[in-house]
């Protein structure tokens, strides 16, 4: 079974606490923004944001290491911040334009970055995960001794191909870790009208693949487990699966009418489980952290935030030429008429 | 007659058929419940209830496979995939499952099965969610592939669908479901309430499959389209000032090659239009078709205007898609030839 690090809640530091602040707030504040560019009419299309889930991504970062890898679905935005993408290019791509990671071929949900190890945002439906499996092969094969985090959402888990990728990952003993993001809807359906169990970290056993449910509204829960997931694959016992249960304030996308569930439970969740005000109020309870001090966070995550905004708004759009380039190694020509 | 956007009158086709034959029953991601992402089966399931309007789990394969199981039993589902950028886990049961149950039980066995999918561009969809895929369809034996451009033809279409004995891909513009879209896309976008196509006949009709529709009448030359390249051959046409005559094809497979062939070796010019990629893509076939039929009435070459091939971007959107300018040029060459 998982080894299980030493590490309690209560050995956190404030030094670290407040990283896991900053993380947080930065990809909340970065996907308002992209909220209020869109109603500008500046993002156009689909985009999806992760307001809400921020705990997920910042408490699994904190758990990886350098060249560990991630790779995620169309919901990526925090994924991106949270591995140390820069907010400009991720911005630049949501409005298309040619400083954006993906030169404005991608848009909001398919983004890229070989320095920092993200494999992607993709746009299909489980489509990722097989792709993570095939990560951790790789890094199996080279003996580097890395982890691939491979994130899907509560709906993608029932994708056929989710549970051929378990298979080969628990037969070639993969380094994966199959992070199941459980917002609890996909799309307008909810878990209980699409999904056979309530328990879907569970559907690893029968493959042998230990998992486990996690509070994915506190950052130090999301953070431990991932210390034990990681464990466990960095020893060469094969996948993990962590079902990290966690809640999405915002629409589906952005043109999402919110009709499938009702304003209150999404107020409850954000006065009493919001992830970002949890930590906020434990650095303030303890006396090492001031409202000062958050306050200038704030206003630093505020000023990066305005930044990208500036940057997307600038970035020229890309030449027509670039219609036709990254699609083979060597342009194969075409008649244009 | 009513008025009714091109959502209402497929709704209305799926009442219809409901009404009519207890065996019709209607799955998908969202189709239920929440009514379907373009709101194409709201009230269905309130009306005929959760046994014969129901959502399933995001599980492409799975969906059509059931339904392929569920059409030799003898009933008749009419699946939705949601966007049809998503069906290609469901293409091998397509293919290689309801589009051969026939043939392979040497008729002891049917698919009467309707697969609809919202298709192609002109949404800000990018890669993954503006597709034309109907080529891969159309080169299927054992497949009928139909592609409506208006609320009247779309109702009657979708019933002579469900009706068939055969499966059937039904691939909705989606670009047209609240109105026409003639290409103009820097101008502000049109309803079809005001649109004679609009005005839909009340109650149950079937609108044959395999029956263009000369939807304007010209001397000079033939545009052949389908879904939303009608309403921009139509544009294209009016703004060059050249007597083309403009068919609707409605259905590619069975494809009504004689209305096709009377009007090419009248005008003796004919240009193809698709927004799919051009290589490989239906208007290939056509343009092989008419030069079998047509070659002693020809004038000039068939031309084809298609969309580059390259995966639809997500910045340049109108620089892909074949908009009225790219058609009047085709019609100018095709006038020279
Ligand atoms: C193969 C495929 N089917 C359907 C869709 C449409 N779709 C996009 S997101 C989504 C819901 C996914 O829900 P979940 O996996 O829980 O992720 P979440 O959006 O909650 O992060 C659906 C049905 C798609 N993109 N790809
Ligand atoms: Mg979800």
């Amino acid at each position: 079974m998982a080894a299980r690090k030493t590490t309690k809640k209560s050995e956190v530091s404030p030094e670290e606490m407040l990283s896991y602040y900053r993380d947080m707030l930065l990809i909340r504040r970065f996907e308002e923004k992209a909220g209020q560019l869109y109603g500008m009419g500046l993002i156009g299309g689909f985009c999806h944001l992760y307001i809400g889930q921020e705990a997920v991504v910042v408490g699994l970062e904190a758990a990886a290491e350098e060249g560990d890898k991630r790779i995620t679905s169309y919901r990526d935005h925090g994924h991106m911040l949270a591995c140390g993408m820069d907010p400009k290019g991720v911005m630049a791509e949501l409005t298309g334009r040619e400083g954006g990671y993906s030169k404005g071929k991608g848009g909001s949900m398919h983004m890229f970055s070989k320095e920092k190890n993200f494999y992607g945002g993709h746009g299909i439906v489980g489509a990722q995960v097989p792709l993570g499996a095939g990560l951790a092969f790789a890094d199996r094969y080279k003996e580097n001794g890395r982890v691939t985090f491979t994130y899907f959402g509560d709906g993608a888990a029932n994708q056929g191909q989710v549970y051929e990728s378990f298979n080969m990952a628990a037969l070639w003993k993969l380094p994966v870790i199959f992070v199941i993001e459980n917002n609890q809807y996909a799309m307008g359906t909810s878990q209980k009208r699409s999904t056979s169990t309530d328990e879907i970290h569970k559907r690893g056993e029968p493959f042998g693949i230990p998992g486990e449910m996690v509070d994915g509204m506190d950052v130090i829960s999301v953070k431990e487990a991932g210390e034990r997931a990681v464990a466990h694959c960095r020893k060469g016992d094969g996948p993990y699966i962590l079902e990290i249960k966690t809640y999405r304030y915002r629409g589906h996308s952005m043109s999402d009418p919110a009709k499938y569930r009702t304003r209150e439970e999404v107020q409850k969740m954000r006065e009493e489980r919001d992830p970002i005000e949890q930590v906020r109020a434990k650095l303030l309870s303890g006396k090492s952290i001031t409202e000062d001090k958050l306050k200038e966070i704030d206003k630093e995550i505020k000023e990066i935030v305005n930044a990208s905004a500036e940057f997307a708004k600038e970035s020229p759009e890309p030449a027509v030429e670039e219609l036709w380039t990254d699609i083979y190694a060597t342009e194969i020509p075409q008649e244009v008429n | 007659m009513a008025r009714m956007t091109m959502i209402e009158a497929i709704r209305d086709a799926h009442t219809l058929a409901m009404e009519a034959d207890d065996d019709v029953v209607v799955m998908g991601e969202d189709v239920g419940y929440f009514g379907g992402v373009f709101r194409c089966t709201a009230g269905l399931q309130k009306r005929f209830g959760v046994q014969r309007c129901f959502d399933t789990p995001i599980s492409e394969l799975g969906i059509v496979g059931t339904a392929v199981g569920m059409a030799a039993f003898g009933l008749k589902p009419v699946v939705e995939i949601q966007f049809a950028d998503y069906m290609y886990p469901a293409y091998d049961q397509i293919v290689s499952e309801a589009a051969r149950l026939r043939y392979r039980s040497a008729g002891e066995f049917t698919c009467p099965m309707v697969v609809r999918m919202p298709t192609g561009g002109g949404i800000f969809g990018a890669q993954t969610h503006s597709q034309s895929p109907e080529a891969l369809f159309t080169h299927v034996a054992g497949l009928k592939t139909v592609v409506p451009s208006n609320p009247q033809d779309a109702k009657g279409l979708l019933l002579a669908a469900i009706n068939d004995p055969d499966p059937v891909i039904f691939l909705e513009p989606k670009r047209l479901y609240n109105g026409p879209f003639d290409g103009h896309f820097d101008r502000p976008s049109q309803s079809w309430g005001k649109h004679p196509l609009g005005e839909v006949e009340t109650g149950y009709y079937e609108t044959p499959l395999g029956t263009a529709n000369i939807v304007r009448e010209g001397s000079a030359a033939t545009l052949l389209a389908y879904g939303t390249m009608v309403h921009v051959a139509l544009a294209a046409v009016e703004e060059s000032g050249v007597d083309v005559e403009v068919i609707d094809l409605r259905t590619l497979l069975p494809l009504d090659l004689e209305t096709i062939a009377e009007s090419v070796s009248r005008t003796g010019r004919c240009i193809v239009l698709h927004e799919a990629t051009l290589t490989s893509g239906y208007g290939a076939e056509v343009t092989a078709l008419i030069q079998g039929e047509c070659f002693y009435s020809l004038e000039a070459p068939v031309l084809r205007v298609a969309g580059w091939d390259t995966p639809y971007p997500h910045a340049q959107e109108w620089d892909y898609f074949p908009g009225p300018e790219r058609v009047k040029r085709a019609i100018a060459t095709v006038m020279e030839g």
